[in-house]
C-alpha cells in the first residue's frame, strides 16, 4: 500500500484503476514558408474552426456545469480572435515567413509569459488559458486529434495539468475523480471537478508514478489523499464511504432544495453542528439551512496559548462570510470537564463536569470573553450571527454577559469598527436549573437552543462518559423529554424561537416527537440533514401529535 | 472626444470574464475606445492587453471614446462598468 499525499480540491471519495492522460502531442517545427498569404489564411481557418468549437463547448458546459462554466469558453473565444494575438502571428507568418504552427506556438508563448509574470495569482493562471486556446488552433492545423480516455471501465484521471477544454470534452461517465501532478485550487479543472461533483486532487507532483497505472488507486478528495494498492482493512473503509457518499447523492438528488415540512405543513429548520470554518462546505453541500452550532472551542484548542482577536475574528469572518445571508450560531467558549486546556491553568477539579467551565469560567475571566466578544462582533459585519452562552443556570449569569456584549459594542463604536446591530443573544439549555427557569430566562434571550448531551446527564444523574450505567442511562427518558417540552413552551409565549444542537437532535426516533412539541430547529452534523429532512417530510404531526404528548405527559408514559 | 473616469469595485478587478464583457460591448460601437491605468494605455477591443493591465480594485482607469456615435458610446459604456465592474 502506497500513500500520497496531495492538495484535496474537490471533495468526495472515489477507487479505481489509475490512467495517465494521453494528449496528443503536435510537433512544433519551425519552417519558411513561401506563400505567406496562403499560409495567413489557413490560420484565419484554424482560427474560425476553433471559435466554432468553443462555442460548441461553452454550450456543453453550460448544460453540464451552467452559464459560469459556459463563460469560460466564451472568454476563450475572446482569446483566440483578440487583437494583438491575431496581429503578433500575422507579424510572424508575414514578416518572418513562419508556418502557421510555429507562429502561434511561439505567440502562445509570449502572451503565456506576460500572463505568468503578472503579480497577481488569478492572471497568473490565465496564461494556462493563452496556451489551451494556442493548443487547439494548432491540433486544428496539424490534424491532431484530441486525447480521450482508453477504457472500457471508469478510471481515476492523472495527468499534469488538464486544461479546461481538456475537461469538458472528456466522456465524464469514465471519469470517478482527477489526480494532477501542478495546478491550483482556483484552476478550472478544479472549478469544473466541484461543479461536477467529482473528488481532484492537485499538487501531488511527480509521487504519481507511471508504473501504477492499471492499479488500483483510491482517492479522498476531503482529505487529499491517494493510496494506491489499498489493504483490506483501508480498502472496506474507502467502500463504505463511497456507499455513503452514493447513499447521500441519492437523497440530495431527491430531497434538496426542498422544504423541510411536514404532510400536514408545519416547518422547522434544520441547521448544523461545525467545529471549523473547515466544515462550512459540508453544510451547504447537504443543503442545511444554517449553522445551528459552531464550537468555538477548536479555537483555543488549537493554539499554544489564548488565541488573538485578530484569529479568531478572521475564522468567524470566514464561516459567516461563506455561509452567506444563512444564521449561524456561534457558541462561545465551553470549556472545561471533558475539553481541558492547558494554559488555561485551570485547577484539578474533583468533579470536573459540574465543575469550573463554560460561561462559568468566561464570566470569572472576562478579559478572556470580552476578546472573544469583540471578534465576534466584529465578525457579525460580515453575515447573520447568533451569539449563544453555554452553561447557564441563572438569570444574573446571562444578564452579565448581556452587560459584556453592551461594553463590547460600545468599545467598538468608538473606535468605529463596523459590527452587525441585528446579532441574536441565545443560551444553551443543558442544566436541569436552565430548563426549569426558562420561563424567566426567556425573557432575556433571542433563543435557546437544547444541548441534550449534558441535559440528559445532569438530569438522569448518569455520566455520559461512564459507560457502565448501561439502562440506568436513557436518551429517551420522559424526564429530558418532558424538561424540553416545558422550555418549548416557555419559549414559545414569549415569543422567541428554540432549537436542539444535541445529537439527541438527528435521532430519527424522537422526529415526531420533537414535531409534535413545536421545535422550531434541529441543528445536526452535516451527513444528518437529509436522512432527517427525509423523516420530517414524512412525518404528520396532526396524526401523531395527540397520542405522542398524552404517553409524555400523563399516565401512560413509559416508566 | 468623450472620456470618464472609473473607480474600479469588483473585488477581483477586471479579471478574464469582465474584460471578455467588456470587450463584447466595444464592438458594438464605431468609436475607437481606450482604456487607460496610469500612463499605459490600451485598445478596448483588445481582451489580452486589457487583462494585461493587471486592474484591480480600487484602481481607477479613465476610459476615452472617439469617433461618430462617441456621445452614445460613452454614455453606454459608463453604464457597462457601473454595472459590471
Amino acid at each position: 500500500m502506497i500513500s500520497i499525499q496531495g492538495k484535496g480540491v474537490s471533495t468526495g471519495v472515489a477507487l479505481g484503476p489509475l490512467y495517465f492522460y494521453k494528449r496528443a502531442k503536435a510537433e512544433i517545427t519551425h519552417e519558411t514558408v513561401e506563400d505567406t498569404a496562403a499560409e495567413w489564411e489557413r490560420f484565419k481557418e484554424a482560427q474560425a474552426k476553433a471559435v466554432e468549437q468553443l462555442g460548441e463547448l461553452a454550450e456543453k458546459a453550460r448544460a453540464e456545469a451552467g452559464d459560469e462554466a459556459a463563460l469560460l469558453f466564451e472568454t476563450h473565444q475572446l482569446m483566440a480572435e483578440d487583437l494583438d494575438y491575431e496581429e503578433a502571428i500575422q507579424a510572424l507568418i508575414q514578416d518572418e515567413k513562419l508556418n502557421a504552427v510555429a507562429a502561434v506556438s511561439d505567440t502562445a508563448a509570449q502572451f503565456a509569459e506576460m500572463f505568468a509574470s503578472m503579480d497577481d495569482a488569478y492572471m497568473q493562471a490565465r496564461a494556462a488559458d493563452v496556451k489551451d486556446v494556442s493548443t487547439r488552433i494548432i491540433g486544428i492545423l496539424t490534424g491532431a486529434v484530441q486525447g480521450g480516455i482508453d477504457s472500457e471501465v471508469p478510471v481515476i484521471l492523472a495527468a499534469d495539468d488538464l486544461a479546461p477544454s481538456e475537461t469538458v470534452q472528456l466522456d465524464k461517465s469514465k471519469i470517478l475523480g482527477f489526480v494532477t501532478e501542478g495546478g491550483s485550487g482556483s484552476s478550472h479543472t478544479a472549478i469544473l471537478a466541484r461543479t461536477m461533483g467529482i473528488p481532484a486532487i492537485i499538487g501531488v507532483g511527480k509521487q504519481v508514478k507511471e508504473e501504477y497505472a492499471g492499479r488500483e488507486v483510491a482517492i479522498d478528495g476531503t482529505k487529499g489523499e491517494i493510496i494506491v494498492d489499498a489493504d483490506e482493512n483501508t480498502r472496506k473503509l474507502i467502500l463504505k464511504k463511497i456507499a455513503d457518499q452514493k447513499k447521500t447523492r441519492e437523497l440530495l438528488e431527491k430531497l434538496k432544495g426542498l422544504p423541510n415540512k411536514t404532510k400536514d405543513g408545519q416547518s422547522i429548520r434544520v441547521y448544523c453542528n461545525i467545529g471549523s470554518p473547515d466544515d462550512v462546505p459540508a453544510v451547504l453541500g447537504n443543503d442545511a439551512g444554517g449553522v445551528g452550532l459552531f464550537r468555538s472551542e477548536f479555537l483555543y484548542l488549537n493554539c499554544d496559548d489564548y488565541p488573538s482577536e485578530e484569529y479568531q475574528f478572521e475564522a468567524y469572518k470566514k464561516v459567516l462570510s461563506d455561509m452567506g445571508d444563512k444564521e449561524v450560531v456561534i457558541r462561545t467558549l465551553d470549556i472545561g470537564a471533558d475539553k481541558q486546556i492547558d494554559y488555561f491553568d485551570l485547577p484539578k477539579e474533583e468533579n470536573p463536569a459540574m465543575g469550573n467551565r463554560a460561561l462559568r469560567i468566561c464570566l470569572q475571566r472576562p478579559e478572556i470573553f470580552r476578546t472573544q466578544l469583540r471578534a465576534l462582533y466584529r465578525a457579525s459585519a460580515f453575515g447573520h450571527l447568533c451569539i449563544m452562552f453555554p452553561m447557564v443556570t441563572s438569570v444574573w449569569e446571562v444578564r452579565e454577559a448581556k452587560k459584556m456584549c453592551e461594553r463590547v459594542k460600545k468599545e467598538l463604536t468608538k473606535e468605529g469598527k463596523a459590527f452587525s446591530d441585528s446579532v441574536q443573544i441565545g443560551i444553551m439549555i443543558e442544566t436541569p436549573a436552565a430548563a426549569v427557569m426558562s420561563d424567566r430566562l426567556a425573557k432575556e434571550v433571542d433563543f435557546f437552543s437544547c444541548g441534550t448531551n449534558d441535559l440528559t446527564q445532569y438530569t438522569l444523574a448518569c455520566d455520559r462518559q461512564n459507560a457502565d450505567l448501561g439502562r440506568f442511562f436513557n436518551a429517551h427518558h420522559p424526564a429530558v423529554l418532558r424538561l424540553l417540552k416545558m422550555v418549548c413552551d416557555n419559549a414559545h409565549k414569549n415569543g422567541i424561537w428554540v432549537g436542539i444542537c444535541g445529537e439527541l437532535g438527528a435521532d430519527l426516533e424522537l422526529t415526531e416527537t420533537f414535531l409534535s412539541i413545536g421545535i422550531d430547529e434541529l441543528s445536526v452534523s452535516p451527513r444528518a440533514v437529509l436522512p432527517l429532512r427525509q423523516k420530517i417530510r414524512e412525518t404528520n404531526v396532526a396524526v401523531c401529535k395527540d397520542s405522542i404528548l398524552g404517553t409524555l405527559l400523563g399516565d401512560k408514559t413509559q416508566d | 472626444m468623450k472620456s470618464f473616469e472609473y473607480t474600479v469595485q469588483d473585488p477581483i478587478g477586471i479579471h478574464a470574464r469582465p474584460a471578455g464583457l467588456l470587450v463584447k460591448e466595444v464592438k458594438k460601437y464605431a468609436s475607437t475606445i481606450t482604456l487607460s491605468k496610469g500612463e499605459k494605455s490600451v485598445n478596448a477591443l483588445k481582451l489580452m492587453a486589457i487583462m494585461g493591465l493587471g486592474i484591480k480594485q480600487g484602481e481607477t482607469v479613465k476610459i476615452t471614446v472617439e469617433g461618430d456615435d462617441e456621445e452614445k458610446a460613452a454614455a453606454e459604456i459608463e453604464a457597462f462598468f457601473k454595472a459590471n465592474l
